[in-house]
């Protein structure tokens, strides 16, 4: 990367305030960049210019009038597809919402809105945030900045790729069953996904209600810290939204990480993970120990069931959720001549594969006489992973393993086999079940010049923990191992 | 086969979800063969075990996180023209639909 694109939410503060540069002129910059890559890239779906340039200049007239310039003033924020964004675009990558204009903003934006960012627009994703490469946008897939014929990674792939591309200085993406941690570790950037709970879901497109997380892409940890600093915290449009104190993660950051109990668990490390993939990890896992850290080896019996019970879940609440989208309220609507034919031919045209392939299974799972076998099974697996979570975390302060079992893949190489797909995602819907905060940070290349993520998964509510971690671990040079 | 093409489009029917013939018979296949890796959740013996309702999690000895519910009054909540302006077919105050109800 270049001295230019590296732009952080500190170094923008310090240029702001010593008029090095004017909100105004970075934006630009950053919309110059956009306009030079996003043909290749395809990050961004919608761009809002002129949300941006009135929200920069607002700053440039407070830096004008010396005023203390809030957190995250001027910076350059992306925000996936699936976010809220008043006034501007919000298609959840899919044809059933491509004309859909936000009428409030999301919690989340309009936090990052009132702590000065700038934001630029809105990221390509895999529709409804239901995939792991992105492919299945009815956009067109993003691309991986580091290997334009490899994936960025899914479902928030356009944010991964914007970030890791110095598009945006930082984005916001999702994360139900790895959607931030998997494009984070594809794309080499650091991708954090909070505790269930710790960011307001309001404005948030629902896929999976009790699974959906909000979290940042930065291509740091301070930054990390500094945003999640922003969009957490208790939000009266969400219910499950947590009233837990929010800490100051741009100082927890800094403390020492000697003496914290690592566990490294067996199940994470067997079959099917990448031997490339292991060394680099393994060579992270090296790294803090010489820290100080201790790890200590770690059985979760449980985790060979993560996949199925996931996949009966969020199917089943996407089923629910995505009733909506019939053709009354909002989006397309394909004329019928009853009701029920408008709302079959509406979502028979607005939806891509994987998504009706999910309603199918999700409605299938809930069907009389199903429920109990699948559903209720599920729920109950859920718990026993939810426990093995719990009782690691009496015997260690985090957890280290891999973030996916392979680097990047080729475009199309996944997308025959549905479920081939999905067993991708085997190291990240388990602390996604669990509710646990968890990032992936970049642990070196391979020998192809592919990025390798390790996951760092810690207690609920613990973001403060594991940024603290993988503060330590980037200090360490462990981001190129 | 777990799932047979009637159950294919009995499914899609309680989704009001159109399929076409090749639909149909793709989702037959790719069904079949999620919902009989699916069927290793049988190995494990889970009836003690209660089944996990809920997400939110309070910290232990701390506060509660999700202590109580609001106060119920009313808030403004003035996004009603920017949504009928969304809509496909609205006549304020409401969204057009193909009839209901003969008589």
């Amino acid at each position: 990367m270049s001295a230019a694109s590296s732009w952080t939410v500190a170094s923008i503060r310090s240029a702001l305030e010593a008029k090095k540069i004017s909100a105004r002129e970075l934006a630009g910059e950053f919309y110059r960049r956009i306009d030079g890559r996003n043909a290749e890239l395809n990050a961004f779906l919608t761009l809002s210019p002129e949300h941006a340039y009135a929200q920069a200049d607002r700053i440039d007239a407070a830096v004008a009038r010396g005023e203390k310039l809030p957190s995250l003033a001027g910076v350059p924020i992306a925000v996936k597809d699936v976010i809220a964004t008043q006034g501007v675009r919000t298609t959840c990558g899919s044809r059933i919402l491509e004309n859909y204009v936000s009428p409030y903003d999301a919690t989340a934006v309009e936090r990052l809105d009132r702590a000065g960012a700038v934001i630029l627009g809105k990221t390509n994703c895999d529709e409804f945030a239901m995939g792991g490469s992105n492919e299945n946008s009815a956009y067109g897939p993003a691309r991986n900045p580091v290997a334009l014929d490899r994936v960025p990674g899914g479902s928030s792939g356009g944010s991964a790729a914007a970030v890791a591309a110095g598009l945006a200085v930082a984005a916001l993406g999702t994360d139900t069953g790895g959607s931030i941690r998997q494009p984070g570790a594809f794309c080499g950037v650091p991708g954090l996904m909070p505790t269930y709970g710790r960011v307001s879901r309001y404005g948030l497109v629902a896929f999976a209600s009790s699974l959906d997380k909000i979290g940042p892409f930065t291509t740091n940890i301070a930054d990390a810290a500094a945003l999640l600093e922003v969009i957490a915290g208790h939000d009266g449009n969400d219910s499950t939204s947590a009233a837990v104190a929010v800490p100051s993660y741009s100082a927890e950051i800094e403390k020492p990480v000697e003496g914290l109990r690592l566990g490294v668990p067996d199940e994470y490390f067997g079959q099917g993970l990448d031997a490339e993939v292991r060394n680099k990890v393994e060579a992270g896992i090296a790294l803090l120990e010489k820290l100080g850290c201790r790890t200590i080896k770690l059985r979760m019996p449980h985790t060979d069931f993560a996949i199925a019970a996931y996949y009966i879940l969020a199917t089943a609440e996407a089923s629910s959720n995505l009733a909506r989208y019939d053709g009354v309220r909002y989006g397309l609507r394909v004329p019928g001549s009853t009701l029920i034919k408008m709302y079959r031919k509406t979502r028979e045209s607005g939806f891509g594969p994987e998504v009706k392939r999910r309603i199918m299974l999700g409605t299938y799972v809930l069907s009389a006489g199903y429920y109990d076998a699948y559903y209720l099974r599920a729920q109950k697996v859920r718990a026993l992973i939810a426990r093995d979570f719990s009782e690691a975390f009496q015997k260690v302060d985090a957890i280290l393993a891999p973030t996916a079992p392979t680097t990047a893949f080729r475009l199309g190489e996944k997308t025959a086999d549905p479920l081939q797909m999905y067993l991708a995602d085997i190291y990240t819907v388990t602390g996604s079940l669990a509710g646990v905060p968890g990032i992936s940070v970049p642990c070196g290349k391979t020998k192809e010049d592919l990025p390798a993520g390790m996951q760092i998964l810690g207690p609920h509510f613990a973001e403060g923990r594991v940024l603290q971690l993988a503060r330590a671990f980037e200090k360490a040079g462990g981001f190129s191992l | 086969m777990k799932i047979s093409r009637e159950d294919v489009l009995r499914v899609a029917e309680l989704a009001h979800l159109g399929l076409s013939p090749e639909e149909v018979e793709k989702f037959q296949a790719q069904l079949d063969g999620i919902l009989n890796y699916i069927d290793k959740l049988n190995q494990l013996d889970v009836s003690q075990v209660e089944p996990m309702e809920q997400v939110l999690f309070s910290p232990e000895g701390g506060q509660d996180s999700h202590p109580e519910l609001r106060e119920d009054v009313l808030l403004p909540c003035d996004v009603g023209e920017a949504v009928l302006a969304m809509a496909p077919d609205a006549e304020k105050p409401f969204f057009r639909v193909p009839k209901v109800i003969d008589r």
